[in-house]
Parts: structure tokens; sequence; C-alpha cells
């Protein structure tokens, strides 16, 4: 079977590709010594500037966090994480309130070209003023490593009525809107690596969308690891109010280096009556080299609650990078008629682990889930799906349906579904279907037959497998998933 | 995947009992405790109910006891049987060709399973069978009656067919009073030799019954079950079945039927250690009452088991606003040449189904009979032996 051995190669040609998107700024820093105590929790909380309340908030979390045990029961392997052995804050140096991006320094919107972020006002305007409304902009609040830099488009979207800024200034300037939300989908005490966002997150964004608004534009943070040893700790919370609507979107690069990285957000949704959030993620963090070393370890807690009837919350990710992946973004469908969404696309290689999936937790009746995970694996990699769909007592004429599709690229590799399916709603119907296979002779045949080289029919066929995932993400990442899938698979994805 | 091994739970009436049944090395078997629901493989299936009583070694049955309880059974006529009562073997009910023996050897323990553990520690001589090569041994009726107030039996059977051999099992569990039944299978099936293995669990409704098959399958031979989980008031059935040879198959079948307060728990792992093996899995659970029903099925797929063929089907009807499901199709795959899928369902009966028998003039309880029974006739069809067919059917009706 020349075209199986053929395939395994080009993979093998991938495994050497570099990370392409592979470098390191040099520039000042402000870090935090080394370690985690109660010290490391009021510095980081002095430094932000923070009220009193947050600080206790922090030092809650951060003590029940001592109390707790990393989790093992993901499909997930890897050397013990020493928690003292990293900063936890660091903060680029800059003048005191940049005003405008000319202030910012070079060498941050240097790293911000390489990534290809349409920052700069100028860029993406190309200086035509007013430009903002036609090109249906994207409004970009970039993290650099823990502190967001500049944010855009923050006057267009205050008219609307908008909140979106980091979240250590919505921390100073709508204290009563955090106080009320946060923590409420994700309790501090939820598990291990969410108190310990808790207690040490440094920044991460803030989105409150009044009554009635439809949120103007795509609104999205770039998240990048920059600072050797630090661990980033972001945290989001976003809020659509009855009848509101915002699409969110999160990309992720991170530059090569050698150590592992430790990142561990806690993403908050909440929407309310008729109320619509659609949260999609790009994520692309250094895997790691060949033999697995170095890449990003990527601990996240998202989680969304439908509140109000009829709202409706939906995560689409791509997921191509880090060196261990565990990530279960899911819903809680409270309110009447919600509807709760989950589309994935997880791709590994050489030595890369991912345990992801999503839960479904149907209070109301009428509540209706989708979950639709496509997992391909090459080289050394493990891709696991895990999965709950719960349906409670009151969870009356509640649906679900699930779709787990696999594909192996290599004999080396492991493919593995883990759902858990609960009900205790006789009414209530849940649909579960999953398959593994490796991709068809047939149609590679059937392709090469009609003139494609055999680059270019994997890339075709691997594109068909995960087109109702990627049909799922807005415009602008589509293209960019697209690039990501196949730079992920270079080689045998052509 | 969290290990299996049990963690230690604070000492309760039931291990201590256990601890002291077991002699010596036993005991050392049960120093982990009994499973709390924080141990995965435990998750749905509580062991609650069996943790508060010091279980003893079971009495005898008497002679009357036992007669009453096998009154109640319709078994087949022909065939080979072997009766065991309380965990000792009744030679008077029983006919056994001389190449069968009653005691068998007291068998491992399975790493990190719980129910093999306890067995182990606790063991009972049962069925010993050897089918030698190429032959057919027919039907081999084995029926396990209990009886008596806070007792376990753990009886030990192995079951080996040697290359060519046929063999069909037909395995009855019933009894009455609140008593534990712990039985171990151990089968080797060897190469191109087929054993069916047609299980009732119809124990009293105060019982649990925790048994555990492991089962090593070689070239081309096959392992055919199907278990029917009708009873207890605690059951679990779990089977690890081994496909260590090339192109060998396995079945693990099953219905469960639960009402009343009872959990009923159908746990197996298919383990594809060879290439070109392949498994099949369809259990049906229909839920009545505030019945509790629970199914976990793994299958594992080995980096040399290219050309694996897996399919696993499991599907739950329940009938009343109580009732409760959990179920856990798992695949482990770690090879890529493979086809490997499950499915799974969970709903109420079809309202149109319902609708189009009622305008036939059914009456809706006989329409939803019939409903239930068609849910259910997709699982009972696949065992092969029609007089055990028959024989399944009269006990999911009675």
């Amino acid at each position: 079977m020349p075209a199986v051995t053929e395939t395994r190669e080009t993979v093998e040609k991938l495994a050497k590709s570099s990370y392409e998107w592979g470098f390191e700024t040099d520039i000042e820093m402000d870090i935090a010594p080394k370690g985690l105590s109660e010290e490391t929790v009021r510095l980081i909380s002095e430094r932000k500037g923070e009220p009193q309340w947050m600080l206790e908030w922090r030092l809650k979390a951060f003590r029940a966090w001592l109390q707790m045990e990393e989790p093992g029961w993901a499909h997930i392997h890897h050397p013990p994480i020493d928690y003292q052995d990293a900063h936890y804050f660091a903060q680029p140096k800059k003048k005191p309130g940049p005003k405008s991006l000319d202030e910012v320094d070079p060498e941050l919107l240097k790293t911000y070209a390489k990534l290809g972020i349409p920052l700069h006002e100028q860029a993406l305007l190309a200086g035509v003023e007013g430009a903002e409304e036609q090109r249906l902009p994207v409004a970009v609040d970039a993290v650099f490593d823990s502190v967001s830099v500049a944010t855009t488009f923050r006057k267009t979207l205050a008219e609307a009525g908008v909140i979106f800024c980091p979240i250590s200034d919505a921390i100073r300037e709508y204290p009563e809107l955090v106080r009320k939300y946060l923590g409420t989908v994700v309790p501090i005490v939820d598990n291990f690596f969410a108190a310990l966002n808790s207690a040490v997150f440094t920044d991460g964004s803030f989105v409150y969308i009044p009554e009635g608004v439809r949120c103007p534009m795509e609104l999205s943070t770039y998240f990048r690891i920059n600072a050797r040893n630090t661990g980033q700790f972001e945290r989001t919370l976003i809020i659509a109010e009855d009848r509101a609507t915002v699409s969110y979107l999160e990309g992720c690069t991170a530059p090569q280096r050698d150590e592992n990285q430790l990142h561990a957000a806690v993403v908050e949704l909440i929407a309310m009556e008729d109320a619509s959030i659609k949260y999609s993620t790009v994520q692309n963090w250094y895997p790691g080299d060949d033999e697995g070393r170095g890449g990003i370890y990527n601990f996240v807690t998202k989680r969304g609650i439908c509140r109000g009837a009829r709202s409706k919350i939906s995560w689409t990710q791509v997921e191509t990078g880090s060196a261990i992946t565990w990530k279960y973004p899911s819903c809680v469908l409270a309110g009447e008629g919600s509807v709760g969404e989950f589309y994935s696309v997880a791709v590994t290689n050489n030595h890369q682990q991912a345990d992801t999936g999503t839960k479904m937790i149907h209070l109301a009746p009428n509540t209706r889930s989708t979950i639709i995970a496509k997992t391909i694996s090459a080289g050394h990699s493990d891709s696991t799906y895990r999965g709950l769909v719960r349906m409670q007592p009151k969870a009356r004429n509640a649906r679900n349906f699930t779709q787990c599709d696999s594909l192996l690229i290599g004999d080396q590799c492991g493919a593995h579904t883990v759902p858990y399916i609960e009900s205790r709603n006789m009414t209530a119907r849940v649909e579960h279907e999953a398959t593994t296979s490796k991709i068809s002779e047939d149609q590679l045949f059937y392709c090469r037959s009609r003139g494609l080289s055999e680059e270019d029919a994997v890339g075709l066929i691997v594109n068909g497998f995960c087109r109702e995932v990627l049909k799922e993400l807005p415009m602008e990442f589509a293209v960019e998933a697209q690039k990501l899938l196949q730079i992920s698979l270079e080689g045998s994805v052509g | 995947m969290s290990t299996h091994s049990p963690v230690t739970q604070s000492s309760c009436p039931a291990l201590e009992a256990f601890v002291a049944r077991a002699a010596g090395q036993g005991a050392t078997l049960l120093e982990n405790g009994l499973p709390t629901r924080r141990v995965e493989a435990w998750r749905y299936t509580s062991l609650r109910p069996i943790a508060d009583t010091a279980w003893q070694a079971a009495d005898v049955l008497s002679p009357e006891v036992v007669s009453a309880l096998l009154a109640r059974l319709a078994l087949p006529e022909t065939g080979a049987r072997a009766v065991y009562g309380n965990g000792g073997f009744l030679h008077e009910h029983s006919s056994l060709p001389e190449s069968f023996s009653p005691d068998a050897q007291s068998l491992s323990p399975l790493n990190g399973i719980f129910s093999a553990t306890l067995n182990a520690a606790l063991g009972e001589k049962g069925l010993d069978i050897r089918v030698p090569v190429g032959e057919d041994a027919g039907l081999l009726t084995l029926v396990s009656v209990s009886g008596g107030q806070n007792v376990s039996t753990h009886l030990q059977h192995r079951i080996v067919l040697e290359d060519g051999a046929t063999l069909t099992l037909y395995d009855v569990n019933v009894g009455d009073g609140r008593y534990i039944t712990n039985p171990r299978f151990d089968i080797v099936v060897g190469k191109n030799a087929t054993l069916r293995h047609v299980k009732v669990q119809r124990e009293s409704l105060s019982a649990t019954h925790l048994a555990i098959i492991s089962a090593d399958v070689a070239e081309k031979g096959e392992y055919d079950s199907f278990t029917l989980n009708y009873g207890a008031n605690l059951a679990r059935h779990e089977a690890v079945v081994t496909l260590g040879a090339p192109h060998a198959m396995a079945h693990v079948n099953g219905v469960q039927i639960i009402d009343g307060q009872r959990l009923n728990d159908l746990t197996s792992m298919i383990h594809h250690a060879a290439p070109d093996g392949s498994s099949r899995q369809t259990v049906k659970t229909v839920l009545s009452d505030a019945g509790q029903g629970v199914f976990q099925g793994k299958i594992l797929v080995d980096r040399v088991a290219q050309k694996t063929d897996g399919y696993q089907m499991n599907q739950a009807l329940l009938l009343s606003e109580q009732a409760q499901i959990n179920s856990k199709p798992e695949l482990e795959i770690y090879a890529d040449d493979v086809k490997c899928s499950h499915g799974a369902t969970v709903g109420a009966l079809d309202d149109e189904q319902l609708f189009y028998l009622r305008s036939r003039g059914i009456p809706e309880t006989e329409a939803r009979e019939i409903l239930v029974r068609a849910f259910l006739i997709d699982a009972l069809d696949l065992v092969a032996d029609e007089v055990l067919r028959e024989l399944l059917l009269r006990s999911m009706t009675s």
C-alpha cells in the first residue's frame, strides 16, 4: 500500500518541520520572583491596583487551591508540574498609560506584525477614516504576556453601550458588575486549575453587552505567551443581557522555547433571556519539538450558563497547538428552551496530547444541545474526546445530538472517545454516535485518479472531515483555521 | 484514564467480615477496601447497599428450598446439568459427564477489578470444564440457587475449550432472601473453538449479584455471550474479553430490565490485542419505576491490533419519570487501520409509533408492551440457540 507508506512519510516529514511562529521578542519585563504564596497573590493584586474585596477573593481561592489535588483522570501524561518554579506575574515595562499606539514599545508592535494581527489602526484602515463601519472590523484587545497593552475600537463599542476592556480595568471601573458575575459560572473551588487561576489571574477580557444590543463588531483577543517561565492565567468574563448578541474570537500563538509552560485560563459566559453568545477559539500554542519537549501545558476551564429563556451559547474551537490540552468548554442550560452548541476540531501530532470535549447540563425543559467533535491524530500523539450529556429531572423534552469522529494518520497515535450519558427524564432524548477510522483508501484513490497529488487529496479529505465545524467559525477565523490545519498536518495534508 | 484500583474506604462491617473470612493472602487482597463512587469504574454503581452488613458464609440450603427454587425455573430438557446451592455442588440435581469436574482450582484475582478481588479472596470451588480438541460438548446448564439472610457465596468456575471445541453454557442465577452472589468465570477459548454463554440473572429482589467473567480467545476462536439482567437489588455483570490472537471474535450482548428501586449494571471491556479481530455489542435497557440502569462498555484496541472491526450499540428506554440511565460507551484506540464505531440513544417510547398502533385499535397498555418487546427483540435475536432464546423470552415476560 504505497499510499499509506507515503502518508506516513509525509507525516514524519511534518514532524521535522519547525514551528513557523516560534520567535521570542526581546523586551523589557517587570517580573515577579518565582514561586507561589500568599505574598505572590498580594503582590499581583497590589500591582493591579485592585480593591480589597478582589484581594480577599483571590486569597480565598488560593487557600482553597492549597487544599486541592491536581486532577488525574484525563488521558494525559506529563512530568509533575512544579508550581513554585514559575513566575506568576510578568508585565512589559511601559511608560505610564500609553494614550496612543505611538507610545507602545515598537518591539511589541513588531511581534504583532509577525502574527499578522490587525492591531494598528493604520494597518487595518489603510489610512481611511470612517472605514470602521464599512469593513465590519474586528476589535482587538491584545494580551501581551499578562497585561493588555492596547485596546482598539473602544469608542465605537462605547457608543453602542458595549463594555470591552481588560478585566483588570473592569475590576477598577465597573466593580459592581464584576463582583456580581465573577466566579458565578466557574466557582473558585470548581477544580484545581480554576482555583489556581482565581488566585493569580493577571489579565483577560471583560465584555458586557447591554439589553437589546447587538454588538457592532466581532470581539477578539490574541493571547500570546512570551516571557520565559511565566505561566499565563487569563480570566475572561462575558455577559450578554436580555436580547443581546455577541461573537467573541480568541486566537493564540506562542514563541518556541525549551521548558513547558503552564497555562490555566478561565472563561465564564452568561447569557440572559434571548441573548446569544458565540465564542470561537483557534489555539496554536507551541506544541513542543518532535520529541514533545517544551510545549505549552494548557489546562483551561470554560463554561457558559444560559440563564434566560431561549438564550444560546455556542462554542467553536480549533485546537492544533499545545503539548497538552485539557479543556472542556461547557454549557449549563438553565433557561427554558435555551440552546448549547459545541463544535470542535482537535489536531494532534508528534507527542501532543489532547483531552478535550464538552459538558451539556440540561436543567430546564425544551433545552437543546448539539455536539460535533472531530479529532485527528498523527505521529505519536494521543487525542481524547471526553464529553458529558446530563438530562436533569426537569429537562422535559430536552434534546441532545452528539457526533464524534476520529481520524488516525499513522500507526503510532491514539484516538479515544469517552462519552458520559446520564438521563433522569424520560421525555429527554439523547443520541450519540462515534466512529474511528483512517483515511479511506477508496477516497484517496478516487482523488488521485482525478489528478490530485497525494498531499492535495489528503488535504481535501481532512478539510471535508472537519467541514461541519469549520463552517461554524466566523469568516475572519475560518481562513486562519484552515491555514492552521494545513500547517499542523504539513506534508500529509499539503 | 484513572486507575481502576479501589480506594480505601473507612472501615465498614462488610469489609471487616470479608477480611475475617478470607485466610492469610486473601485478606491482603482486600486491603484496598470497597471501591467508592470516586473510583471511575464504580462512579454510577454504589456498593453502599452492601457496606453495612457483616456478610457470613452461607449455610447448606435445605432440599425443600432447593426444590422450590428449581421448580420456578424453566430449564432446557437436554444436555448436561450442574446445580450449586449456596456455593455447594448438589449431586442429586446434577448430571455431569465424567470429564467435567465440579471442583475448580482457585483462580487469580484480575488486577484491580473489585468483583474479581473479592472472589479470589473468598473463592469457593465451582465448575472445572475442559472440552477436548474438536469435540462438541453440546449444552451445559449451570444453575446457581441461593438463599438465606446476610450471606455471600463466591463460586469460581473455569471453562477451557481446546482447539476446535464447542460448548453452549446456559448460566442461570436465582434465589430467595438477602444475599450476595459473586461468581467468577475464567474462560479460555482455543483456536477455532466457540463458546456460547447465555446468562440469566434473576436473583432475589433483595440480593446483590457481582459477576465477573474473563475470557481469553485464541485464533479464530469465538466468545459469544448474552446476558439478561432482570433481578437483584444491585447487580453488576462485568466481562473482560481479550482477543489475543488474529481473527478472534467476541459478542457481548445483553438486555437489562429494571424496575422498582433496583440498579442493574452491565460493564464490559473488549480488548483487541491482535490483528483482524472483530467484536459486536448490543445492549438494551428498559427502565421503569425508580429503576437505575448502568452501561459501561469499553473497546480497547492495541497498536498491533490492525484491521480491527468493532461495533457497539447501546440503547435505553425510559418508561417512568423517576427512572435513570447512566451510559458510558468508550473507545480507546491505538491502531490506525481500524473500523470502530459506537452509538447510544436514550429516550422514551415514540409517540408516533404509539399513535400508529392505537389508531389500529390496539389498547394503549398492549401497544406499549408491543413497542417495548420490539425494542428488546433486536438484542434477543442475537442469541443463536432457538431453545435458549425461547427460554429467555419466557424469563423476560414472567
